[in-house]
């Protein structure tokens, strides 16, 4: 088991408020992603949950109990650190055994542990190496083996995959995918990365200047976003936000198209404009067009288009595709 | 020409440092070869450079005072001063520099701020203290004044070291289900092994050659090697061979160990100087 509620939690550092009032329901087994820009208070919120931090106000419950006042070496969980912090004295081994000997475990229970976790991780052959012996891959799989051996309520991760390259970054990506497959425990994971999010989540929390902006699967998100900052936040590239006439045609205060449901022509259409940049990605093409309309637009494109910088274009967004949002930037619904 | 002034650099400068070795190191090979002098060539003018070689001086200075009696006070006060110091000093550190409050800084600045008051203006209320205490003349006594006089210089030591260990490892340790003193023990202390080794070192020499306090608050039984040299000042002149053989042994032990541990000392005094 390994639920996790946060109730109305609050934290400040000395007077400056970074949580101001957090309510969140984590399932059992789900993977959650807190997604947000930097300083919108993701970390802050899951060293909380981890018990680094002290709440401020609020509490947080552990399969229903209150943790709030208890210690992070009593709250059961496991957390993977984006400088992966492996102790740099103790042996690939010595490393992944630590949470064992700390809960007093048989020595032949933990060897046994210890070399399931290796095999699972590919590091059988690196269990006498000393963390910087390792490549950052490796390190990671490490810190990803101390948490899973001791079997936690729940894993924490934040931004784990940071430091990597993005090859690897993109493969670990798969391979926490992967590991929530298999042991079907709660994972929290922050990331500023919306792809990461996207592509991971079960359940995606947008977190804005600590306040908890919109919780959904990455397709609720992605297909109606309560606000500009989820609208905007979630979607690569981002989603276009126009405000002015072309908002008023639609009685909103302001409206966001994505930039693949805008079909873009060369001799007509409902906004003109000039191709800007161009990046030309393969199989997509994006085009960054300076609108008659409004500012800035992204288009995407298929790869095969020869659309090229300077050249008049003509984009017309499909029309059911199209988000309204009142002067305040939250979500209209309905026409 | 490039490569000519490089070399010339190079001479001049290990020149400069030799002679700025011998300038320091003059005094102690002096006091070395004065020993094996005779009295009247120690205080001969123009001076002796090559001595007798004779050993009267150490068989004179070991049957006049047992010389051993005070090694062994001295090993006792540094070494106990040390570890009790760095038993108080490695919690006191880590707490002040993992979880800092806004006042960490001003209480460092006030323990470094005590080493500022010169140690005779409290040699009178120490005195009695120690006289009503029954630790006038005691290892013990002497153990617990220099464990107080040092432990601001190991706090702000280990301060350094700890400060450099990325908090994020020990807060791995707490996740990992370490309490307190676990984290302190397995996590913290291996990973601070060279700060606190040569904390210990930089320490034990401190307390080794503090004299003020141990000619002070000591008469014989507890007397260190300090009191055994200042012995030989007495009233009636100084006797200059026996002083520099009294000395020798003096300084023998902590030269050898500052030999021994040098790459130690100079690593632990440079650590966090460069990346």
């Amino acid at each position: 088991m390994g639920s996790i509620s946060l109730v109305h939690v609050n934290k400040s550092f000395g007077g400056h408020q970074v949580i101001p009032d957090a309510s969140l329901e984590i399932e059992d087994g789900e993977f959650v992603v807190f997604v947000g820009p930097s300083g919108c208070g993701k970390s802050t919120l899951l060293r909380l949950i981890a018990g680094l931090e002290d709440t401020s106000s609020g509490s947080i419950l552990l399969d229903g109990v209150d943790v709030t006042d208890k210690g992070p070496a009593h709250r059961g969980l496991a957390m993977v650190f984006q400088s992966y912090a492996l102790y740099p004295h103790m042996t690939v081994k010595q490393n992944i055994a630590f949470p064992l000997k700390m809960a007093n475990v048989d020595k032949a229970v933990a060897e046994k542990k210890v070399l399931d976790a290796a095999r699972v991780l590919n590091l059988t052959d690196y269990l006498d190496r000393k963390p910087r012996q390792l490549s950052g891959g490796q390190r990671q799989r490490v810190a990803i083996g101390r948490a899973i051996v001791r079997e936690p309520k729940a894993f924490l991760f934040d931004e784990p995959l940071s430091n990597l390259d993005a090859a690897l970054r993109v493969n670990m990506r798969l391979e926490i995918s992967e590991l929530h497959q298999q042991l079907k425990t709660t994972m929290v994971y922050v990331t500023h990365d919306q792809v990461e999010a996207m592509t991971m989540a079960d359940k995606i929390v947008v977190l804005n200047a600590g306040r908890i902006e919109q919780v959904g699967s990455p397709l609720d998100l992605y297909r109606s976003p309560a606000n500009t900052f989820v609208a905007g936040f979630i979607g690569s590239p981002k989603m276009n936000l126009l405000t002015g006439a072309a908002a008023e045609k639609y009685r909103a205060g302001s409206i966001g198209v994505r930039p693949e449901h805008i079909a873009i022509a060369t001799d007509s259409g409902e906004w003109k404009g000039t191709v800007g940049v161009a990046e030309h990605l393969g199989s997509d093409t994006f085009l960054h067009v300076h609108s008659d309309i409004g500012g800035l637009i992204t288009v995407r494109t298929d790869g095969d288009r020869d659309i090229h910088h300077g050249q008049t274009v003509w984009l017309t967004p499909d029309p059911a595709r199209i988000y309204r949002f009142d002067p305040d930037g939250q979500a209209l619904r309905g026409a | 020409m490039a490569r000519e002034v490089t070399l010339r650099r190079k001479l001049t400068f290990t020149a400069l440092a030799w002679l700025a070795a011998l300038v320091l190191f003059f005094p102690i090979l002096w006091t070395i070869l004065t020993s094996f002098k005779t009295e009247a060539q120690a205080i001969a003018s123009p001076p002796v450079f090559i001595p007798t070689w004779t050993l009267e001086n150490y068989i004179e200075v070991q049957s006049r005072s047992d010389y051993f009696r005070h090694f062994f006070n001295s090993c006792w006060i540094s070494i106990g001063s040390t570890l009790i110091a760095l038993l108080i000093a490695i919690p006191a550190a880590w707490a002040m520099a993992f979880t800092p409050t806004p006042r960490t800084k001003d209480v460092l600045m006030w323990m470094l701020s005590t080493k500022m008051m010169p140690a005779v203006g409290v040699l009178v209320p120490m005195y009695l203290i120690f006289r009503d205490l029954g630790l006038l003349d005691t290892v013990w006594g002497l153990t617990i004044v220099l464990t107080l006089i040092n432990l601001p210089i190991v706090v702000w030591m280990l301060y350094t070291y700890f400060k450099e260990i990325p908090v994020d490892i020990l807060e791995a340790a707490r996740m990992d289900g370490a309490i307190l003193w676990k984290e302190l023990v397995y996590v913290l202390v291996p990973m601070a092994v060279p700060g606190i080794a040569s904390t210990l070192l930089l320490n034990i020499i401190l307390a080794w050659n503090e004299a003020f306090w141990t000619i002070n608050l000591t008469a014989s039984k507890a007397a260190p090697l300090t009191a055994f040299i200042s012995s030989y000042s007495s009233p009636e002149g100084l006797f200059w061979a026996k002083l520099s053989a009294a000395s020798t042994l003096a300084i023998a032990p902590i030269l050898v160990l500052g030999w021994l541990s040098q790459k130690q000392l100079v690593r632990g005094l440079t650590f966090g100087a460069v990346k």
